[in-house]
């Protein structure tokens, strides 16, 4: 781990203007980026430690949820309001990790972990997103766990987080703070593709900083849930998960929200999907019609192609379960 | 009365140095070129002068900023009941309790667990009595090698407090971050079901 100075500001402000600098990198529940440090893809000059800010609320209104960035996953696992009008969050975030590690990790930092591409965590590799330019071994080589949606030539790294999948379908809106203000970005256009620059992987701006992520309340959101089909029971990333959001009046499909994690190189919103179930009947046939569109636009590697099957049927399942 | 001596005793040390040293000679051991885990490189003045509260006593160390709370216990605090398995965080050997709450301390910056209470499995017991899930994983025999035993146990130890011990499907699950190599899970399931039963 290279040398770093560790600031331990008491306010946001203070944070703030302590990250304004080159080579500066927060530092929230930091069972990520502690990782990272020790396997040595960042290096970072300096740590600015958010614990002292505060940022830790869940609280719920009129307008829906909002959890603020330094909220542990699993305190918003376990509240009541949030399991009660948003269960795909609690599901998400109880499929993530292990019981330590989601007493550690926030919700900020959970959706600015970085992917779990072998080739991006191991600096004996090339990797056009740790390095850029210098080529991305993954597409010709061990691609088993990596994205069949959103890929490039430069980089088919998939986002790990399950909780962003979930927030994704539910339309959540990511609130920033930076040198330059206050913003607020909707999630589905908070990543960016890897495109030519794998390694820009937000639009976050140097020095801003999540503070907090809020979600529209509604009947979908009340009936939603979270699906993660992975190798292992339990402490696994995804293979292929679905997030499902949906309201069915008087037998037909009023709103569907739907969402990928594990095949995108960002969380996949799936609107083809949306549209062909938007006023059907709900049922077995609208809904094996609709998933079969689920993988649209694949481009699957040698290794990956079970992917495009696992998620029509993960979509299938998904929309069975919300409609039980 | 003489303290019996534990192999916890011996292996434990305590703050001040080994109280007891182990007593084998160092004639033939060759110390390793490459600085340790913890690379004390950085000068002194860039020490983190910090004061930690581990198992109910105040700790006062100098630390290299990028020291871990497992290496502060280990290499700094003579507490090595918290054992060091993968060192990033998929294995669960190096569990211990952060204000009451189950945590990583390979993933966790010592510097940031200033003005918290620290709890390792040296401070489960309540002085000779043994903590319940101690006392379950010695019934059960939940251990084969051991190594993995300390963060088990913290684990489990949190579990029942949270209220997750309910079933043993649901026990299986919230371990699912505490590995074991030797495959003693049915004797840990069945030690932690066990001290949720009698807590």
């Amino acid at each position: 781990m290279q040398a770093f100075q560790l600031t331990r500001p008491a306010s946001l402000a203070d944070a703030l203007a302590a990250a304004n600098s080159d080579g500066a990198r927060f530092i929230a529940g930091g069972t990520d980026l502690m990782q990272l440090l020790k396997d040595k893809v960042e290096a970072p000059s300096r740590l600015v430690d958010l614990e002292r800010v505060g940022l830790t609320r869940i609280s719920t209104g009129p307008k829906g949820l909002r959890l603020e960035a330094m909220a542990r996953m699993s305190d918003v696992a376990a509240h009541p309001e949030v399991r009660a009008g948003w269960p795909a969050i609690a599901q998400a975030l109880e499929a993530s990790a292990s019981p330590q590690v989601r007493n550690m990790g926030t919700i900020g930092g959970n959706l600015l972990q970085r992917t779990r591409c072998g080739y991006f965590r191991d600096t004996g590799f090339a990797c056009n997103k740790r390095e850029p330019g210098s080529g991305c071994p993954a597409i010709a080589g061990e691609s088993r766990m990596l994205a069949i949606l959103g890929g490039s030539d430069r980089c088919i790294a998939t986002h790990a987080s399950d909780l962003a999948v979930a927030l994704t379908a539910l339309d959540a809106v990511v609130e920033l703070r930076g040198p330059g203000g206050t913003r607020e970005v909707p999630l589905t256009e908070f990543y960016r593709l890897p495109a030519e620059t794998p390694e820009v992987e937000t639009i976050m701006r140097p020095g801003e900083l999540i503070t907090a992520v809020s979600v529209p309340a509604d009947a979908a959101a009340r009936n939603s849930h979270y699906l993660k089909l992975r190798d292992r029971a339990s402490f696994e990333f995804a293979l292929v998960s679905v997030a499902v959001a949906l309201e069915v009046q008087d037998g037909t499909l009023r709103t569907v929200r739907l969402a990928a994690g594990g095949v995108g190189t960002r969380p996949w919103r799936l609107p083809e999907v949306e549209a062909a179930l938007r006023g059907q009947a709900a049922g077995d046939a609208a809904f094996r019609q609709a998933a079969g569109h689920a993988s649209d636009g694949a481009h699957p590697t040698r290794q990956n192609g079970f992917k495009q099957i696992l998620l029509q049927r993960a979509v299938l399942r998904s929309l069975q379960n919300a409609t039980a | 009365m003489a303290p019996s001596v534990t192999r916890r005793i011996v292996l434990g040390g305590t703050v001040t140095g080994l109280a007891i040293r182990p007593g084998y000679s160092y004639a033939d051991y060759t110390a390793p070129a490459a600085a340790p885990a913890t690379s004390p490189t950085v000068p002194a003045e860039d020490r983190l002068d910090l004061a930690l509260q581990v198992n109910g006593r105040r700790l006062e160390l100098a630390l290299d900023p990028r020291t871990s709370l497992l290496d502060a216990l280990r290499e700094h605090a003579g507490l090595t009941g918290t054992k060091k398995g993968c060192d990033r965080g998929a294995c669960g050997a190096c569990t211990v309790h952060v204000d009451g709450r189950r945590v990583l301390s390979c993933l966790t910056l010592a510097a940031r667990c200033e003005g918290k209470e620290v709890t390792t499995i040296e401070g489960l017991a309540a002085g000779s009595a043994l903590h319940p899930v101690q006392a379950a994983f010695l019934h059960h025999d939940g251990l084969q090698c051991g190594y993995c035993t300390p963060g088990q146990i913290m684990s489990g130890a949190a579990l029942i407090k949270e209220g997750h011990a309910g079933s043993d499907a649901e026990i299986r699950e919230w371990m699912s971050g505490n590995i074991c190599r030797c495959g003693a899970y049915p004797n840990i399931v069945a030690a932690i079901r066990d001290a949720a039963r009698e807590g």
